[in-house]
Formats: C-alpha cells, structure tokens, sequence
C-alpha cells in the first residue's frame, strides 16, 4: 500500500477521516459504558476510575492513540475543507442544497465545538484544573472511605454547577448532530454500503446515536435534579 | 406565461460575468426549458443583442449536454429529468427564474451558460475504458452474467456525464460520475480485469481536475437525471481500497 497515495487522494483522506472517526465512535460508546456505572453508586464508580488510573499500561498507549486518532481527524478535515472550498471558487447566486441534511453541511462547526468541549472536559475531569470547574474545590482532594479517588463525588461536585452542565448538555447536542450524519456516512466512505446494507446501517445511525445522547444527557440531568445530593463524599 | 429571467451572462473565460434580468412574456406552458431560452433568444436577436448562450444536444434527454441550474437547482430540480425535459408548466406565470451555469472550479464557463467539461473526458481518458477489443454486441447468454449484476451494471452505465452532481455538490465533487463509471465497467466480465488499474487512474484524475470530495450529502443522487445511486460511491471507495491494498500505482 502506497502511504502517500493514502494520505494524498480524496479518497484516501476520507478514509483517514472514516476510519479514525469509526475508532472514535467506538471510544464514544466505551465511555458511556463505563460513566453510566455512576448510577450504579459511588463504590462501583470509584472503584471502575481506580481500574482505569490504575493499569498505566493500558491507560497510556489508549490516550496516545486516542490523540494521533483525533490529530487524524483533524488534519483529514482541514484538508478536505480546505479542498472542498478550493473547489467552487464561484458561488451561485441561488443555490439550493438538495438533500443535504443540516447535519452533513455543518460538521465542520460542529466538530469545532466538539473539539472545544474536549479540551475543557479534560481539563475540568482529567487534569481536574480548579479554576476552570466552577465550584472552588479541588477535585484532586476527594477520596472515599476506600482511599480511592472520589470520582462518584467528582461528578456530582462538577455537574451541579449548571453552567458547566449547560456546556455539557451544549457539546452533547452537536456530538448528536455530528454523529448523525457522521455514522452512516463513516460506512459509507468505507465501502461498506450496498443496496442491502444502506437502510440497516442508516436505521442502524439512528438508534445508536440517539441512545448516546440519552445516555449521556441522563448523567448531568440525573445530577441537576438532585441524584447523590446526600452523598457524605461531596460535603467534605 | 410571462417570467422574469436572471441569467448569468459572460461574454469569455476571461471576462467578470454578471446576472442580468430579462422580462419574458408569451411563453407556452407546453415548451421545455430549452425551448422558453429559444423564445428568448429570438427576441434578443431581434432587438440586435446578444442571444444567451447555452449547450443543447438531443433534447430527449438521454446526451447529458444541457446544464444549467434553474433556480439553485442542477436541471431544474423535477426529478429524473434533465433540463430539456423540464417543462414550463412546472412554473408558475409570474415567477422570476434564476439561471446560472454550472459551477466548479474544474468546469470553467467558457461563456453565458456554457462551461468546460473536458475534465470529465480526461478522467475517462484516464481509464474509464476496456483495453482488450470485445468485439460487437455479444449473443444473448454467450457471457455467463447474472442478471441482478448486469442489472446493476445498467443502472450505472445510464449516467449521461451531464455534471449535474457536481453542480449540485456543495462541494463539487465529482465522485458520483465517476462512481457510476467505474462500476459499469467492473461489474461486468469485459472490464473487471482492470478493475483495480482503473479506480486508480481515474480517481488520481478526478483529483487533479481539482474536483471536491465526497461529504456523502446525497445532493448529487437527489438531482442525477438517470437516479445513480450514491450505493456506486460506497462501491467505487471499496475498489479504491482494495486497489490501494494491493499497492497499484496510478
């Protein structure tokens, strides 16, 4: 395989593009997975974030290959743009974009803001940065009764501030838009489409990117509206 | 029916084209688009201008030479159906209708509405072909081909070449057209020899056209006047992948 026939070619781009977007739909769906554990209860929580910060061996190369997969998809979509633009140096002066969902012209906004949200999100629940979580407290103070980090309390600490769970709820909604056309779109630049496939994948795209953002809207709604408000963990 | 036109004129290449309106009366609902654009130019000769140029072939739809877009919309936006085809009945009288030639960066309009599309012969100069010399129309059943593929063979090989999808395209991207010629030719046995040379040629062709590329916004299927699928785009990328796999230089 030529590498620079890949990383060259329309084609090949929007495989870059398909590809990394794929690995990150799949890490989109692994996350929840495992924040959805929150309701489970502050011991189950806990105890998934000391597995994870536990196994540096896993944890590193899956954030180094998360990052060169985002940086991918990035540079793929910088360039398309860029090219897509280059393209129609004459626009119409009437032009009706037939059948283009609004999802498919904007994902280029929406991915910004997605990338925005990323950068805030790490700060505010990885780095745990205290200026930017809106409460004063540390987040890398709290420990359970285990002497694990206190991830069940991070949590609800973080989104009962409702500025930061309205930029949550914000982000979640363009993801929503973005993998609305993003999913079946992903299989499309694949080859993985054909007259069979086409209306499986498309029914397919819907479902799972609406039961994301249901799933993803529950935790900081559930929190807003009161759930582990009693928790001892967050009044220390 | 009388109408106000908006008609993109440009005298050359070279030359800022501009939109200038024009106040159309008697046209007969009955007449194709083509035909209202000859009224108009009639009067324009009468009165000494410049007719409106435009490019027209068959007028039966079936040579993909007409283009232009009719109120935002890359034949006029009737489904199935090429801007001969478009009837005026489609209008209503009084309307003002906005024309405009294609518009790509790879198809530069040489004057009014009349734009370049050499680009589409170079890509298919680039390997939109069989090599090896097949003969005249084979005996029925001589080739063991299913039917569901030579079906599916046909519906591809009815694109015209018109470049309505790269009008169309937000992007003005030519992978619809070159999809819808790239599987003719492959789902067949005569051209599937090739096939892994000729995604190649042609998409490194299409690349240097300086087309745009697929955003899968099926703006192009929605306004192909032979209904190409965007099914032929998932194909062409999947030969374009196997090609690339078997490291194939174009």
């Amino acid at each position: 395989m030529s590498i620079n026939t890949l990383f060259n070619s329309s084609v090949g781009k929007k495989f870059i593009m398909a590809a990394t977007g794929m690995a990150m739909f799949l890490f989109v769906v692994l996350h929840l997975l495992g924040n959805l554990q929150v309701f489970l209860g502050p011991e189950v929580i806990n105890r998934y974030g000391a597995f994870l910060q536990g196994n540096l061996e896993l944890i590193w190369p899956a954030r180094i290959g998360l990052l060169v997969i985002v940086g991918l998809h990035i540079w793929s979509a910088v360039r398309l743009t860029a090219e897509n633009r280059a393209a129609r140096p004459q626009p119409y002066a009437h032009q009706e974009l037939v059948a283009a969902s609004y999802a498919s012209r904007t994902m280029m906004m929406s991915g910004l803001i997605i990338l925005a949200f990323i950068v805030y999100h790490l700060l505010h629940y990885t780095f745990q940065v205290t200026a930017i979580n809106g409460t004063g407290r540390d987040f890398t103070t709290l420990q359970d009764i285990n002497r694990q980090h206190d991830v069940f309390a991070m949590m609800v600490l973080g989104f009962r501030n409702p500025i930061v769970a309205g930029f949550y709820v914000l982000a979640m909604t363009l993801l929503f838009l973005h993998l609305s056309h993003g999913v079946s779109a992903m299989f499309q630049s694949l080859g993985l489409r054909n007259r069979t496939y086409t209306p499986v994948i498309a029914r397919f795209a819907v479902a799972i990117t609406w039961c994301l953002y249901v799933g993803y809207l529950s935790i900081p709604l559930a929190i807003l509206l009161g759930f582990g408000s009693n928790y001892g963990g967050i009044s220390k | 029916m009388n109408l106000t036109l908006r008609v993109w004129r440009q005298k050359s290449p070279q030359e800022p084209g501009r939109i200038v309106d024009y106040p159309v009366t008697g046209i007969i609902p009955d007449m194709s688009f083509l035909e209202m654009l000859d009224v108009v130019n009639e009067g324009l000769i009468a009165k000494g201008e410049e007719p409106i140029a435009f490019d027209s072939d068959c007028r039966e739809g079936i040579c993909g030479t007409c283009s232009i877009v009719i109120n935002g919309r890359a034949h006029g936006g009737q489904k199935g159906t090429t801007a001969c085809q478009l009837h005026m009945r489609h209008f209503q009288d009084g309307q003002t209708i906005t024309v405009e030639p294609w518009r790509a960066k790879a198809f530069p309009v040489l004057r009014d509405l009349v734009t370049d599309r050499g680009a589409f012969d170079r890509i298919i100069q680039a390997g939109g072909f069989v090599s090896v010399n097949t003969g005249g129309t084979p005996d029925a059943n001589c080739l063991p081909i299913g039917k569901a593929e030579s079906d599916l063979a046909m519906d591809a090989a009815a694109c015209i070449g018109c470049g309505a999808c790269v009008a169309a395209c937000k992007n003005a991207s030519a992978m619809l057209f070159v999809s819808a010629k790239v599987s003719h030719l492959s789902l067949l046995p005569q051209g599937e020899v090739e096939k892994d040379q000729r995604v190649m040629s042609m998409v490194t062709q299409m690349d240097k056209e300086g087309f745009g590329n697929c955003t899968v916004t099926g703006s192009c299927e929605a306004v192909c006047p032979k209904e190409i699928s965007l099914d032929f785009i998932a194909r062409l990328n999947r030969e374009y992948g196997v090609s690339l796999l078997k490291g194939v230089q174009a």
